[in-house]
């Protein structure tokens, strides 16, 4: 039985972790390396980079970070922020990633992820949406962190997006980002529902219950966390078990 | 024993990932783009991502069809992965019909959408699933001898699925929706993955390591 995923998110700024696992014995956790290894070795089942690189200068640090990662650790890798063309997917998949996920160049031309899609296959192309609460029941497209409404209707971009050849869809609630109150349950289940693909579900997560009910009660197939797990409050084995213990298909964490 | 493999380079598919895969097992990789580099293969690996028919028509624009048939009938061991998989099968179900390479009996067709109870299924068929013997004893002695009898799981992303014309042929299955999806074959010295072993953390690594020592 397919098992419910558990995806850590590390931000990465010129090729370096800025939000990542803060273990004392890393020799440097500012190394995306070190850190996708550490995840690796805990039994996560997935890994997302969100490179969130501001100077263009500096772009380029991602394929770097994504072939060295890609050296050591054999598991899959997506790869955010900043996803523009069709060669910035390809540099990225040519480098070592399994995914590209894609956001705001999608909202600027819907057609880039048709074109994505074909080029790559589906499996390769990830759509995020930053979503927001407009009304009760109700959620609008942001970009830009939250700050930028595009009046484009959530469920209805999710549906269209499916449609062009996304694969899997990331869904992040810009309410519940950061606050640690748990996914917007509404939402994820209001997306999940309505589209064929699987929804990873992000934003929020406080507590080790807030997994679970992402995907008992909003119906998300993958779970995308990142500072419970960075700041040591939970490891992805004591996730796991939670899960497990609340009737979650989990892949067992190995043991060497 | 030679631990030289052959990686089959067309175009298509994460290529990398699965080098640095055989490498981590030390494994002596080739890229071959040639016909005379894929015949001169001890051991070839044909990865493959996106469409069935995509992946066809860049074999045949680089005439590689022949060859890979010459390689699979010497008896060399001969590793699909994903939609490299999947064209081993007789014909592909994916944007039309579609011939494939036909060392393996049998069809690709899409993945069903409803589960056993009538229930909606999420495709495409993302993330870690166990892997089942189709019957005893189907394991034994095959690439799949290992790690993976412990239940490790490992790492699915497809739309299609192989349907082997014989039983005989279908090495190993997983569990989606309440239904068995093939998830490996194999035919004497063809072996395919609809798994990623190269993203399946230990226990791909494990079965990479068993094809090296094939």
């Amino acid at each position: 039985m397919l098992t419910t995923r558990i995806i850590p998110c590390l931000d990465v700024k010129d090729g370096r972790v800025v939000k990542g696992v803060n273990f004392v014995d890393l020799v440097d956790a500012g190394d995306p390396v070190e850190q996708a290894k550490v995840y690796d070795a805990a039994g996560a089942d997935e890994l997302t980079f969100l490179d969130i690189t501001a100077s263009s200068d500096n772009r380029d640090t991602i394929y770097d970070v994504v072939a060295r990662t890609a050296e050591q650790v054999f598991m899959p890798l997506t790869v955010g922020g900043g996803v523009r063309t069709v060669e910035d997917i390809r540099k990225l998949l040519l480098a070592g990633a399994d995914k590209a996920s894609i956001m705001t160049a999608a909202v600027h031309n819907p057609d880039f992820v048709k074109e994505a899609a074909e080029r790559f296959g589906s499996q390769c192309i990830v759509v995020a949406l930053d979503a927001k609460t407009v009304a009760p029941g109700k959620w609008e497209i942001f970009t830009h962190g939250g700050r930028n409404p595009t009046g484009i209707d959530a469920v209805g971009w999710a549906k269209r997006m499916v449609e062009l050849g996304a694969g899997e869809l990331l869904l992040t609630s810009m309410d519940r980002d950061g606050t640690k109150q748990g996914f917007n349950l509404e939402l994820t289940r209001a997306v999940s529902d309505a589209v064929s693909v699987p929804v990873i579900a992000s934003g929020g997560v406080g507590t080790l219950d807030h997994l679970v009910e992402g995907v008992t009660e909003g119906h998300a197939s993958a779970v995308l966390a990142a500072s419970i797990f960075h700041f040591g409050e939970y490891t992805i084995a004591e996730a796991k078990a939670h899960m497990a213990a609340a009737g979650v298909k989990i892949r067992p964490v190995q043991t060497a | 024993m030679n631990r030289r493999v052959t990686i089959v380079d067309y175009g298509s598919g994460n290529l990398l990932s699965v080098r640095r895969a055989l490498e981590c097992c030390a494994g002596e990789v080739t890229l071959a783009q040639t016909p005379e580099q894929v015949r001169h293969a001890d051991r070839l690996v044909l990865p493959g991502v996106g469409a069935f028919a995509h992946c066809m028509a860049l074999l045949r624009g680089l005439d590689l069809l022949d060859p890979l048939k010459e390689v699979a009938a010497r008896g060399n061991p001969f590793l699909g992965i994903c939609v490299g998989m999947q064209i081993l099968m007789t014909e592909g179900h994916e944007f039309g019909k579609h011939a494939g390479l036909g060392l393996i009996d049998g069809m690709v067709e899409p993945i069903p959408t409803l589960d056993g109870d009538g229930g909606r299924l999420k495709v495409p068929h993302i993330g870690w699933n166990a892997l089942g013997e189709p019957i005893a004893g189907r394991w034994d002695k095959t690439l799949l001898d290992g790690g993976l009898r412990g239940g490790s799981q490992v790492y699915f992303v497809h739309s299609y699925a192989a349907r082997p014309a014989n039983s005989d042929d279908r090495l190993a299955e997983t569990r989606y929706g309440g239904q068995a999806i093939c998830a490996a074959v194999a035919k004497d010295n063809v072996v395919g993955t609809q798994f990623h072993p190269e993203k399946s953390a230990e226990a791909g690594l494990d079965l990479l390591e068993r094809f090296l020592g094939w």
